[in-house]
């Protein structure tokens, strides 16, 4: 209990910071070691990921086609362009690069490897079809006959009727089941590549299967496109706590599908059902249990929080009337960016270290605490970006290793505008020790307001921006953070700490809280030591007789003569020591 | 030679003074002159918009023996002299070349160049067009965030300060910086490009820092002055800003030193560009940030203020009392 308060408030701090550390350090280890993935990959690693521009990374040139045929228009290409951003953005907080070119091209770059997810995600893209079920089935593609051994079913007979017998009257009518087509899904091979239902025609009925290949189908024509869903979200029903998928049409949307709903609604199973087909396979055929006439269906089933999220991001995002092609994907090595993360290495370290000359040359042996604090400040940083790689993607782009070189500075501001105040406090005549506390009282206002700023234009760029600036925004935001936790938890514990000591409390000429140097003007708040005070006294007594009409040249002694008078009545809130 | 410190007591006491609201006409006819001078320069000196912005073509060899990307320029000067070109190394046989938007017939002129100083056949030579996707795309995206972050800006700083007025100090002098550093990126000819951009970005979120620090001591002083003061209002905003002088000088010297380097470090081994069009906006932004906020926040501020009331009437006092005291002495 020997220890005055601000001594243990310093320790606790320290101890604090301590402990932060380590259970940052202890996460990541975490992550490294006991998170593995199913291929027994670390999720984490000691060094931070890079993005493309760094450490290189995969180039997916994806072509749209249109259903006829006829390029794309440049609207389209811009739709297309803004949706797969979205979607590769929604993967993680990668600087993905994505780039319309040659009038139907879509260049995505993806940092590092694009993992098969990642692949398919950007590649599903393609245009999205509600078609009413007409029959369903097993995938299989042979039947057990009566001799007991199982026979392929035979190829479609080419005389077999093709047309339909009585003209369809709608999107469910069995009629458009002909005999070829019924013996065509019959030997109908979900795994057969040759079998492109992507590309059939929209108003003709489809032969296709579930995405997992579970089931095959044969679906009405197209009754409703993907550009009629203006939302798809997952959420979670809560009459019977089960995940589901809500789809909002839009007004024409809304109309076509309480039609289809009136129809659908009590027919016999599978006509009951309709199906959501991306890039020609089934991604959900959901029977209709009610009439929906206000255009917001919700799919439910035996959906996960994951399954739901998927779908209803397919269905959202699936709208688009193109399907697209890789052209070509390929990885792209950056000598470039490895030359460059090389050259912003240096110029970093030179950067500190001419901070670092500075701020001792400036402020001496508080120089050090900068040092220090800008040490611990680079340990944390470089920590939570490993964190911050394995939980959200987070990887390095060069604009991000330029935004922590100049952060160097903005940090150096905090422990400058801190330092400035002990000075100014130390000037007002108090005591090392209560020169900190006041200084510190003073300072925390001013550093809580303006990196609240930053943290602010961190974050509105962050929500707002683009992928390329989101990455730099939360660089920003993220160092500001580290930057205040420093100040609370280092500088100003240390700064406690040293005070306390004989080189610091005792201002020695080098420790550059000196009171001698920094003129130690007033000893209580009225007292003026006589050498700064007559100095300044006839220079501006000389000045101001000159010159009369300049009222700020008058200052000095004016604001003397009046300080003089109010002294008393000023002193007594800050001369505490 | 004084020393730095006893420079800093000088300025703290008051022993020491610039008059950066005494002199406010003068700053204010140079800021405008910077102002205005900046705006001109796009004018004769066109500003440069990377092929992000303005789009481009886009060549790329593929199967080349070595990717050496000095042989691409070479071969794209050959067709168009001057052709600005971007080159990239893709994989270990492959070579991106993107250069400025080309007409139909430079388009295949360079294509049979690439071929044939690459060595390849012209059917490994794939050409395309960039559109300017990222800079549409993100152009209006920042332009939005800008707005929202002013706005949001705006409304903390007048409710943290209790005074719109600072709010609307703070953002011309931010609406200064912007102005003159795009002007300096104008003169030395460097293009605009998304990572120009996030420099921007930095020195808008910087100068707005800088502002409200050197703000705060604004309002420390004159909140504490009150009624007993012995200055006018102006001659606290000057003691202040004086006062955050060392401040200021140490924060821009320790924010434009690690800059500086990459800048340095930039422009002796050539092609970190994204570096060098980061460093050179926030080098420029910084030192431009701090001298706005000396010479046009704060005087500015200063200059609204004044005019109320409340501090008119008080000031009159103060220099009434003050013409008292010297004819006394």
């Amino acid at each position: 209990m020997a220890a005055p308060t601000p001594v243990r408030h310093a320790w606790r701090a320290l101890i604090g910071l301590l402990t932060l550390t380590a259970l940052l350090f202890g996460i990541n280890a975490l992550g490294v070691f006991v998170f593995t993935d199913s291929e027994g990959n670390p999720g984490s690693s000691w060094a931070p990921e890079l993005a493309l521009d760094l450490q290189g990374g995969t180039q997916i040139i994806l072509q749209a086609n249109t259903p006829d045929g006829t390029p794309p228009s440049a609207e389209q290409m811009d739709q297309a362009a803004s949706i797969i951003r979205q979607r590769v953005d929604a993967s993680g907080v990668g600087e993905a690069d994505i780039t319309t070119q040659a009038g139907n091209q879509i260049v995505v770059q993806v940092p590092g490897q694009a993992d098969e997810e990642t692949r398919n995600r950007i590649e599903a893209s393609a245009q999205l079809q509600l078609r009413a079920v007409l029959y369903t089935a097993s995938p299989a593609t042979s039947y057990v006959g009566e001799d007991g051994n199982e026979t392929p079913y035979p190829s479609p007979d080419p005389t077999l009727n093709a047309t339909p017998s009585a003209a369809p009257s709608n999107g469910s009518d069995p009629n458009w089941i002909t005999d070829a087509l019924y013996a065509e899904f019959l030997a109908y091979d979900c795994t057969d590549p040759e079998n492109t239902p992507a590309t059939e025609p929209a108003d003709q009925p489809l032969i296709t299967c579930q995405n997992d290949g579970t089931a095959k189908y044969i679906l009405g024509p197209v009754e409703l496109d993907g550009s009629s869903i203006s939302d798809a979200s997952n959420g979670l029903n809560t009459q019977n706590n089960q995940w589901a998928v809500n789809i909002v049409f839009d007004g024409e949307g809304t109309d076509t599908f309480g039609k289809i709903s009136q129809r659908l609604y009590g027919a016999t199973a599978p006509l009951n059902q309709f199906a959501f087909v991306l890039d020609g396979s089934v991604l959900s055929a959901p029977s209709m249990n009610a009439v929906i006439l206000d255009g917001k269906p919700q799919i439910t089933g035996n959906f996960t929080q994951d399954t739901s999220k998927v779908l209803a991001d397919q269905l959202k995002y699936g709208a688009l009337p193109l399907s697209f092609e890789v052209q070509s994907s390929n990885s792209i090595s950056a000598t470039l960016g490895s030359q460059q993360l090389q050259i912003g290495l240096l110029a970093g370290l030179i950067g500190l270290i001419l901070v670092a000359i500075y701020s001792l040359v400036v402020y001496r042996a508080l120089g050090f605490v900068i040092i220090a604090s800008l040490v611990v400040m680079g340990v944390l940083t470089y920590i939570t970006l490993c964190i911050l790689a394995w939980r959200m993607g987070f990887r390095l782009s060069l604009a991000g290793v330029a935004g922590l070189i100049v952060t160097i500075g903005f940090t150096a501001d905090s422990f400058i505008v801190y330092f400035e105040r002990i000075r100014d406090e130390l000037r007002d005549g108090k005591s090392i020790t209560s020169a900190v506390e006041d200084g510190w009282g003073r300072a925390k206002r001013t550093i809580y307001i303006s990196k609240s700023i930053n943290i602010l234009a961190a974050v509105v760029l962050y929500i707002l921006a683009d992928a390329t600036v989101k990455g730099f925004a939360f660089t920003l935001g993220l160092t500001t953070l580290i930057d205040i936790g420093i100040f609370i938890l280092f500088t100003h514990p240390v700064l406690q700490l040293l005070a306390r000591t004989r080189f610091f409390g005792g201002g020695h000429p080098l420790s550059g809280l000196d009171p001698e140097a920094l003129g130690a003007v007033y000893r209580g708040r009225a007292q003026f030591r006589a050498p700064v005070d007559a100095g300044g006294r006839s220079a501006s007594q000389r000045r101001a007789s000159k010159s009369r009409g300049e009222a700020e040249r008058r200052q000095t002694i004016a604001e003397r003569k009046l300080a003089q008078q109010s002294a008393d009545t000023r002193s007594t809130t800050e001369g505490d020591d | 030679m004084r020393t730095m410190s006893q420079f800093g007591n000088d300025l703290y006491t008051g022993k020491t003074s610039f008059p950066f609201v005494g002199r406010r006409r003068l700053w204010f006819i140079i800021a405008a002159v910077l102002v205005i001078g900046a705006a001109l320069v796009p004018v004769f000196r066109p500003v440069q918009f990377s092929i992000e912005f303005t789009g481009g073509s886009q060549f790329t060899v593929n199967g080349v023996a070595s990717p050496d990307q000095t042989l691409a320029t070479e071969a794209v000067q050959s067709v168009v002299p001057g052709a600005a070109t971007k080159v990239t190394t893709i994989g270990d046989d492959a070579v991106r070349v993107q250069t400025d938007q080309m007409t139909d017939p430079e388009t295949r002129d360079v294509t049979a160049a690439l071929a044939e100083i690459y060595d390849v056949g012209e059917d490994s030579v794939s050409s395309s067009f960039i559109g300017p996707s990222w800079g549409q795309d993100v152009t209006r995206q920042s332009l939005w965030g800008l707005a929202i972050f002013l706005a949001l800006t705006f409304l903390i700083l007048a409710i943290y300060f209790r005074t719109w007025k600072m709010s609307v100090a703070a953002i011309i002098g931010l609406i200064d910086v912007l102005v003159i550093t795009v002007g300096v990126y104008a003169v030395f000819g460097f293009e605009i490009s998304p990572a120009a951009v996030i420099g921007f970005l930095t020195i808008l979120s910087y100068s707005l820092y800088d502002t409200t620090v050197v703000f705060d001591k604004v309002r420390e002083n004159t909140h504490e002055d009150g009624e007993k003061s012995g200055r006018t209002f102006g001659e606290s905003v000057n003691l202040a800003v004086n006062q955050t002088l060392i401040r200021s000088i140490n924060t821009t010297v320790v924010a434009a030193l690690p800059t500086g380097a990459i800048l340095f470090i930039g422009a002796l081994w050539l092609g970190a560009q994204t570096l060098t069009d980061i460093s050179l906006s926030i080098f420029v932004g910084t030192i431009v940030a701090a001298y706005s906020t000396l010479f046009v926040a704060a005087p500015l501020f200063s200059l609204m203020r004044e005019n109320e009331p409340e501090i008119k009437a008080r000031d009159e006092r103060v220099l009434a009392a003050r013409e008292k005291a010297l004819t006394a002495a």
